[in-house]
């Protein structure tokens, strides 16, 4: 049995449907980070599971117990918002103590925790000042610890780090996964950064529209997007995704077919050879960094003309034009071609993915 | 934290320009305050006089005077007047702080449907003038036996000042982040706790300015406390046009001292609370 388990919940504001019939299980020990575009529902789901909206429709379950009626406080969670939340008028000490004061803890044991609590955030030089002297780093370890001082069943993050600047989210997203894997609670953290969910989650649910369109580890969300939308989302720089039409089932492993106006044949893993037979249409979808650059005379190879150059240190991502879609393409610094010149790039075996006139993925 | 304008800044020029616009807005005050310490005879002198002997006898006169030339010094029971001005303004502010901010975070936090329909209907009872609804007021006072008393103009100045300490309030409210109420709930606060301890601290500055507003309206009222209030529960405002006239005109050094003295409580309520009343004017025009 899972820790958080929902079923069917759905959240209507009035006409709009921001939650729609999700299903979710999270195990104990697991973190479960929502990802998705803003507006798709991720916080809202959050906010049911901790009780701060009421579902429309569907069940939430907690520790096996439906918790749809009781209050936040009964709920056995802790919750780390995104503006922190901290009580402005309390001092650091008085924010971490704030919720144990509620399951009355004894004052002894309020200071230890506190104590250790501090000690682990590194936290003991701001005890005793107010939330507005505080740093973001300082406010954002504060509303962690106000979290974990208590003992619930799961934990839930509302963007955690969004609110910091890039070198102290990937300091503090570090610190986070290990305190969650030391914590071993059920964990959800909602997040828009893709990132973050990968390197975080041990799952990651996959949400646009209220909708779950996906949910996978970090790995397999990555290596098989089960569709367009996933394919699209995941993954910087994006993925390329190109109508490929007049199939022409090759044998066994390969397919031939017409991607920007030119006569390919791409090699396929096997099931992925099979789903595509009979269809006349798909989309191929393949990342930037799958592809090689190949010589003129290669075959199977798809070209285009250096449009856009753009510097990512090591790499350097290349946009090319060709007669329909723009393609985008990773290579290595030194091999990058210059602006203006006729490249020709090979996609690599076991990088194509392809996806059906539903914007399934076809294969496993 | 804002840093501090450097003084002078402005530059010299804009500087005295703003000294002499605010030397023309402070004039009367000013008049009235060197009136209060003038005798009968350089009060009335033309030209006006700017360098006079002080006297005090206009604030002693405030207190205790003779009506007729060569007559008997009476008591004039300003000292119950002053109490009753603050009495009733204080308790009526007070009331209508505590009544208006429950009220005001209900609406902020638990809107009802039509929930602005109902802001608005609060809003209309100050949109009439008050000299519309005396008579029907009156009369209500006459038939209730609050004509008089205390608890009659303490109740009428709570209604009157509710309506704008509930907007007030209010805008304060939902100025204030709601996330800080969610953590308190998931970390078990009572709703009661929340806003004694999250909510009430966080507007200390809006209720100030509110309470600062509210006192300045009700120690200025002057229709309703004429027709309202009796000989033991009048207020300073009504005291004060009925010493106008008498055997020697009017005594403008002595409206002076009751009106310097009128002037102090307001001052000393508005300089205690001068800090937050700056937070109170700004709130909410600058963002977190």
């Amino acid at each position: 049995m899972a820790d958080i388990e929902l079923r069917n919940l759905t959240k209507r504001f009035g006409d709009l449907v921001a939650v729609d019939s999700v299903d979710l299980d999270v195990e104990a020990g697991e973190v479960m980070c929502l990802l998705g575009p803003s507006g798709c529902g991720k916080t809202t789901t959050l906010r049911m599971i901790g009780g701060l909206e009421w579902a429309t429709e569907g069940d939430i379950f907690i520790s096996g117990k439906r918790v749809n009626d009781l209050k936040p406080a009964q709920r056995d969670i802790a919750m780390v918002f995104q503006f922190y939340a901290l009580y402005p008028s309390l001092t650091v000490a008085e924010n971490l103590a704030f919720p144990l004061h509620a399951e009355k803890v004894g004052e002894e044991e309020i200071e230890k925790r506190v104590a250790r609590i501090a000690n682990i955030l590194e936290l003991s030089h701001a005890m005793g000042r107010i939330p507005g002297r505080l740093s973001e780093g300082e406010k954002q370890r504060v509303a962690v610890g106000r979290a974990i001082i208590r003992n619930p069943t799961c934990f839930l993050f509302d963007e955690p780090l969004s609110r910091l600047d890039i070198a102290l989210r990937q300091e503090m997203r570090g610190q986070i996964k290990m305190l969650l894997s030391d914590l071993n609670k059920a964990s959800v953290i909602v997040t828009h950064d893709q990132i973050e969910a990968l390197t975080i989650g041990d799952r990651i649910a996959v949400m646009r529209d209220g909708l779950i369109e996906q949910v996978a580890s970090p790995h397999e969300i990555f290596a098989s997007p089960g569709n367009i939308f996933v394919a699209g989302f995941i993954g910087t720089p994006q993925m390329n995704l190109i109508a490929g039409r007049n199939l022409k089932p090759g044998d066994g492993d390969s397919l031939g077919l017409s991607l920007c106006n030119q006569d390919i044949v791409l090699p396929l893993t096997s099931d992925i050879a099979a789903g595509a037979a009979g269809k006349s249409e798909v989309t191929v979808g393949i990342r930037p960094r799958g592809f090689d650059l190949a010589s003129e005379s290669a075959a199977d190879t798809l070209s285009g003309k250096v449009d856009l150059i753009e510097p990512m240190g090591a790499e350097t991502l290349v946009h090319l034009t060709t007669d329909a879609e723009e393609l985008r393409v990773v290579t290595d610094h030194r091999a990058a071609p210059a602006f203006g010149a006729a490249v020709h790039i090979r996609p690599r075996a076991g990088q194509i993915h392809l996806f059906d006139e539903n914007g399934l993925r076809i294969g496993a | 934290m804002a840093r501090r304008r450097e003084i002078g800044k402005a530059g010299w020029r804009r500087t005295a320009v703003m000294a002499v616009i605010s030397f023309i807005y402070f004039f009367p005050v000013l008049w009235i305050i060197l009136t209060a310490f003038k005798s009968h005879t350089d009060a009335l002198a033309t030209p006006p006089k700017f360098l006079f002997t002080p006297t005090l006898e206009n604030f002693v006169g405030v207190f205790s005077r003779t009506y007729q030339r060569g007559g008997e010094a009476i008591d004039t029971k300003f000292d119950l007047f002053f109490f009753n001005s603050i009495f009733i303004a204080g308790t009526s502010v007070l009331i209508a702080l505590i009544i208006g901010t429950l009220a005001a975070y209900a609406f902020s936090r638990w809107p009802l449907k039509g929930n602005d329909l109902y802001m608005f209907i609060i809003l209309t009872t100050r949109m009439l003038p008050p000299i519309i609804v005396i008579i029907p007021i009156f009369l209500m006072f006459r038939v209730t036996g609050l004509s008089g008393s205390y608890v009659g103009i303490i109740l009428l100045y709570t209604a009157f000042n509710l309506p704008f300490t509930i907007w007030m309030m209010k805008s304060f409210f939902d100025e204030i982040p709601t996330e800080v109420e969610d953590a308190a709930r998931v970390d078990g606060s009572s709703e009661t706790k929340i806003f004694f301890k999250i909510c009430l601290p966080q507007v200390k500055a809006g209720i100030a300015a509110t309470a600062v507003f509210g006192l300045i309206l009700t120690w200025n009222e002057y229709l309703f406390a004429l027709l309202l209030t009796g000989i033991d529960t009048r207020t300073v405002p009504v005291a004060m046009a009925s010493t106008i006239g008498g055997d020697i005109g009017v005594r403008w050094g002595l409206l002076a001292a009751i009106e310097t003295l009128f002037l102090i409580p307001v001052v000393l309520v508005t300089f205690l609370l001068q800090n937050q009343l700056l937070r109170g004017v700004t709130f909410g025009t600058i963002k977190r």
